[in-house]
Formats: structure tokens, sequence, C-alpha cells
């Protein structure tokens, strides 16, 4: 699916306090309860965008989510739309997916709820192949709960419950996400908006797991504590220190505080996923009995 | 493995294999589950009978994914089951009540085995009956079935999903290891009406996904219905919205509960065995109520007028059942394979009005009709 290269200047709606993609919101719940300069609110954009251009019909895709502020974007969407347990969208996602072969299974959490509480469904799912689209929001710690420290906060990151400075070795998102398997990994800062919806309209064209890292400012918490600056600040200061480099080598993406980190689409790969892998054993035992 | 969803005839089968086939028989096509003794017949049936016959197995990384993917796969449209025992039955406490919350109907068979924790692998117990009732937490009610033999295990299951689907909530079977593993005849009819689904009828601008029917339960639209629903563990309203109000959680949760609670008339099953006459009711479930059997035989040739009440339902606890029985006898004597769990549920029902004698043992190994049978004598 090509993607339009430009977009025109913002449509009037906006400054008219309206969103262009209301279609596809459940106006009824707005405003949301996302602070001021969070990154969630354009990557959601992002995501919307991605399905308005590829014409998706939104009764053909299923939001799942788990819990934290990433995990209300299941609230917002005006979808077949899943907020489930801390930790367990992908799990949820495999079991509506497999019954639901041909629904287009998006997951949208955060960095917490999908690599602390819920890690084991992430590697599993990648390992397996199954066809998700996993998009992770990673604001380098627990939003929603104030702010603790996370599977992701780097190295001497400052959190309620890291209070002299992270001293744990911080997950690199997408290194773990190639290493399980994943068929599509990229990573990009929700400064990138259009790239951001280039990748999830990839990520909806592939199939198989794909895995789009999402670094987003949370001015509220981890942007307060690290002296970042306002929301704005704070992405900038990512923006600033994110270098595209497609296809890099994934031991050289880790994100270090204070130093550059890679960007861009890492693994963008075919192999048969769960489902073809089971319909392929169904096949066979059907060849097999009517022999 | 035959390709054949329903196989009627007569069978020897042991009753994990039952449950599997009972499921089966009742249009489940979709099992998620972790390996665990002594459930692993039942996964290993599935595994290679649900490829055959258009459904989907999937072995899952612990058993809190395969709990989670059972609620999905329900949302998804499909009939779903999982099973477990003990240590998994703990871990699929958090999206049982997901299940709960956001009325799924789903299938969970628990065999199971002696605990605490890993305690006995994988020797009978029936120590997890209040963990059925309560192990997630807040507040809510769901139905608990108990079978005492294959033959009724394959029954249940077929019963499970059938009230699941007409409550919107998960149904457990709370069998035990001895059930799980002995063989006996399991007779399965030509036929079994599949549990169907209520689906919306309306068109989706006017659809509230959680406003009750008059019988408290909602119409359940699935993914691509159409409906664009949406569907959270947040306490919500009748558009499926999360409502942090008070009055919505009470609303809410009153609703879960009655639903269920006040149609004790649609999942409540029993069997009484010498009650006409009996002045010591024994009153006993699953594995513990066949040796229970024995002991009125026994207990019945030495001149006791002694009969049994057979819980087939633990949960919601049959109050009325139970007091009438106990209204009728001089003594009451629970038989379980845990240290009372259901004999306080019988206790609360009588209220204290007869004596009661436990018979208890925390697992390992069944009680013998003769510890049954002192019991009854301490009563008399
Ligand atoms: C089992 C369980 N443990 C803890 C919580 C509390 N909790 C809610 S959101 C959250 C963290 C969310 O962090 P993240 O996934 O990074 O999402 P963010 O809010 O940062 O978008 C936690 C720990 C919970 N809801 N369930
Ligand atoms: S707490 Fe952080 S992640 Fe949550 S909405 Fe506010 S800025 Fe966003
Ligand atoms: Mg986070």
């Amino acid at each position: 699916m090509p993607v339009k290269e430009q977009r025109q200047a913002p449509p009037p709606e906006i400054t008219q306090g309206r969103h262009p993609m209301e279609k596809y919101l459940r106006m009824d719940r707005i405003p949301h309860i996302w602070c001021a300069g969070c990154g969630l609110g354009t990557t959601l954009a992002s995501f919307l965008y991605a399905v308005d251009d590829m014409g998706l019909d939104p009764d053909s895709l299923a939001v799942i989510s788990g819990i934290g502020c990433t995990g209300r974007v299941a609230g917002y969407v005006r979808m077949d739309s899943y907020h489930t347990t801390h930790g367990r969208p992908i799990a949820f996602a495999t079991g509506l997916k497999l019954a639901k072969p041909y629904t287009k299974a998006v997951v949208f959490s955060g960095d917490g709820d999908l690599f602390a509480i819920g890690g084991n469904h992430f590697i599993h799912a990648a390992r397996r192949n199954l066809d998700m689209n996993v998009i992770c929001v990673n604001n380098l710690n627990y939003g929603m709960t104030g702010g603790q420290v996370g599977p992701t906060t780097p190295l001497g990151g400052r959190c309620t419950t890291s209070p002299y400075g992270n001293f744990e070795h911080p997950f690199n998102l997408v290194y773990v996400a190639a290493s399980a398997g994943a068929a599509y990994v990229a990573r990009w800062t929700s400064l990138d908006v259009r790239r951001l919806q280039k990748a999830i309209q990839e990520m909806l064209s592939r199939k198989g797991f794909s895995f789009l890292e999402v670094i987003a400012p949370c001015p509220t918490n981890y942007g307060r504590r690290n002296k970042l600056g306002s929301g704005l600040d704070e992405l900038r200061h990512y923006a600033d220190h994110a270098v595209i480099k497609h296809g890099a080598d994934l031991s050289e993406t880790d994100i270090i505080p204070g130093q550059d980190f890679l960007v861009g689409k890492f693994v963008d790969s075919e192999k048969p996923t769960f489902w073809e892998m089971y319909q392929d054993k169904v096949a066979e035992l059907e060849k097999r009995s009517s022999r | 493995m035959p390709a054949k969803a329903v196989l009627s005839g007569v069978h020897f089968m042991n009753g994990d294999e039952a449950i599997a086939e009972g499921a089966l028989a009742a249009g489940c096509r979709f099992f998620a589950a972790y390996p665990i003794t002594p459930q692993s017949e039942i996964a290993e049936r599935l595994a290679a009978r649900l490829p055959r016959i258009g459904g989907t197995f999937v072995q899952m990384e612990d058993e809190l994914a395969a709990m989670a993917a059972v609620v999905g796969a329900s949302w998804g449209g499909e009939k779903a089951m999982t099973a477990t025992s003990g240590p998994g039955f703990s871990l699929m406490m958090e999206n049982l009540g997901l299940a709960v919350m956001t009325e799924t109907p789903c299938v969970l068979a628990n065999v199971q085995r002696a605990g605490p924790s890993t305690g006995l692998p994988t020797a009978v117990g029936q120590g997890d009956m209040m963990q059925a009732r309560w192990g997630s937490h807040g507040h809510y009610e769901l139905i608990a079935l108990c079978p005492y033999s294959p033959q009724e295990a394959f029954d249940l299951t077929v019963r499970a999903f059938a009230l699941a689907e007409r409550f919107r909530t998960p149904v457990l079977i709370m069998t035990d290891e001895v059930v799980g593993h002995m063989y006996e005849k399991v007779e399965i009819p030509e036929e079994v009406s599949e549990a169907s689904r209520r689906r919306p009828q309306g068109p989706p601008d006017e659809f509230l996904p959680f406003k009750p029917d008059e019988d408290l339960v909602p119409p359940m639209a699935c993914t691509g219905d159409g409906y664009r629903i949406h569907v959270t563990g947040l306490t919500h309203d009748e558009r499926g919205y999360p409502d942090m109000s008070a009055d919505a959680q009470d609303r809410l949760v009153r609703r879960l509960c009655d639903k269920v609670r006040l149609y004790p008339d649609e999942y409540t099953l029993w069997e009484e065995h010498s009650l006409e006459d009996a002045e010591v009711a024994i009153i006993s479930y699953g594995i513990s109520a066949r040796v229970a059997l024995r002991a009125v035989e026994l207990a019945r040739r030495k001149g006791h007028k002694v009969g049994l009440l057979r819980l087939v339902t633990a949960w919601p606890f049959p109050d009325e059942l139970v007091r009438r029985v106990a209204d009728n006898v001089k003594g009451l004597v629970t038989v379980e394979l845990n240290l009372g769990q259901i004999s306080r549920e019988v206790e609360r029902a009588v209220r204290g009005k007869v004596p009661q004698v436990g018979v208890y043992h925390p697992g390992g190994r069944i009680h013998r009709p003769e510890e049954v049978l002192a019991g009854i004598e301490e009563v008399i």
C-alpha cells in the first residue's frame, strides 16, 4: 500500500477543535484523559490516519489494549475494542485472532504492560509469529500509576520508585522483538507522525507478528522527574537524539541517556504465521485421511 | 483420531477425555491451555481432535495467557474452553475476573489435585472449592458443576457451555484427579444440541452492548459483527464505557450477580439417594460423593437410616435445597477432600438447626467408606 508522501495543511476542522479522524473516534468519550503534551494522542492519530489512508473497513479491525495510559487507546477508537487486563492484551488477542483469523488485530499498550508483566506473552506471540500488530508506546516509565521505574527506564532515570536514579539494565525493545522472532520491527519517536503512519500501514499490510516501538514523552511523570521540560521539550529532546538507520544491527540500538539512539525499520521479513502453519497441518491431516 | 465432532455411541474413556468430548459436542472450537497433570488428557485429546474438525488448539505460555486467550476467543465468536489444575487455577483467577466483568461466556475445567502450592502432584483433592467461588477479586457470581463420573463429566461439560451462553458468565467444571483418570462407560447421544449465543438484532447505532434484556443478560456482539463496541474490565455503563462512580459500580455488580442468582432453577443440579426415610443425610460432591454412596450402603446394612444429598452444582450454593434436606433429618455429615469448605456453606444454610459432622481429608487419597461411616455414627 503506497503512503502519501505529503499531507496537505491541517484540515480546518483541527483549528475548530474537531479531529479530522473523528469518524474513527468515540467522540462521546472525548475529552480524553491524557495529559497535555503526552505522546499518546499523536500516536493514536497516526494509527487512524493509517487506517484511513488504507481505506480499511473498521469492522475488519480489532484494537486490544492492556492497562495503563496507553491502554486507554482501546476506549477511544470507534471499532471493536477491548480493554483487557494488565499485561494480557497479547494473550487476549491470540484467542481473538485465532477465533477470527481475518480480523486485523492491533495491540496498543505501554512498555510496562507489554514488557514487564506481559513480557512472556510478547516473546511467545513473536515466536509463534501470530499475525498481529503490536504498537508499544514507550514512555520509559509507568505513566498511569504515577511514574514508577519500568523495564525500559534508562540507566539513571529518575522515577518514583528509583528516586536515586535507575540502576537496573533496561530492555531494548526492538532487540527483544527481533530476537523473539518478530517479522517486522520498527522504532520511531512520536514526533515522526508520518513515519509512524507509514510504519503502521506496513504493519497492517504484512502478515505475521509486527512490532512498533514509539518513543513518547510523558511530561507529567518521566519528563518532569528527569528535568526534560514540557511535553514538547521532551519530545524535541528525543527527536534530536534520534538517528535514522534502517536495518541497523540491533545490538547497536540501545537507548542510553544523553547519547544518540537509532530509529528506523530494523526487520521486515516474511515467514509463515501460526495460522498458516496450523492450516498446513489441517490440510496434511485431511489428505492423509482421504487416502 | 476421529474427524467427527460428536462421537455418538458408547465409549470407554476417562473423565478428562469425557470433558474434552463434551466440549466438542457442545460446539467448543477453541481450546487454550498450559500443561499440568492431571488435566493433560483433556488437552492432549483436544490437540488431536480440534484440528480435524475445524477448531483451534493452542498451547499457551502459561495459564494467565490460556485464560486470557479463551476470553478473547469467546469475543471472537467461538465457544471456548480451558482446563487446568490447582497451580494453574490460581493463575487463571485474573482473567476469570475479566470474563465475569465483561460477561464473556466460557468454560474452565479444574481437575483438582491436592494443594496448597505444588502440593501432591498429582493426587486427588477438592481443596479449590472456595477458590472457585471467591478466587478472583471483587464480588461476583458464577456457576460451578461437580461431576462424579466420566459420564457425568461429559454431560456436565455440555451443560456448562449451555449455561455459559445463557448467563454470559464463566462456568467452572470442578472435577478431581480420580474422576479425571477413572475409565468408565460413556454414552454419547446421536445429537447434542449446541449452546446458542444471544446476538443483537437491531441497528448498530442504537445498540447498547451492556443493556440487559429482561432476564438481566445483554445480547452479545462479537468482533466484526458491525457493532463496533467497547469492552472493558473497568466498571462500565450500558454503552460499555468506563464509569468511575459508585453508582455505576452498584448497578453493574448487582446486575452481574442477580442475573445468575435469580435463576437457580436453571442451573441447580443435585441427586438424592435414600433420603426418603433418612435420619442422617450425607452431603457431598464429586468423587467424595461416590465414596459416600458406599458408606450409605454400609450404614443401612448396620440398620442406620442414612441417605445422601449429592451436590452437582456447588456454586451458586443451593441453600434452599440443603435446608429442605436438613429439615427432615437429625444430623448431617459433610464429606470432602479438604478440611471443610463446602461444609461452611452447609453450616451457613442450615444455621445450626441440625448437628453437623465433617469427614475431611486434605487430599492425596480418597476417603475410605469406613471413615464416612464413623462420621455417621458420630452424628447419630
Ligand atoms: C495486575 C496488575 N498490577 C498492577 C496494576 C496497576 N497498573 C495499572 S497501569 C500500570 C502501569 C502501566 O504502565 P505502562 O504499561 O508503561 O503504561 P503507561 O501508563 O506508561 O502508558 C500498572 C502497574 C494493574 N492494573 N494490574
Ligand atoms: S501520565 Fe504520562 S503517559 Fe499518562 S497521559 Fe500523562 S503524560 Fe501521558
Ligand atoms: Mg509506560
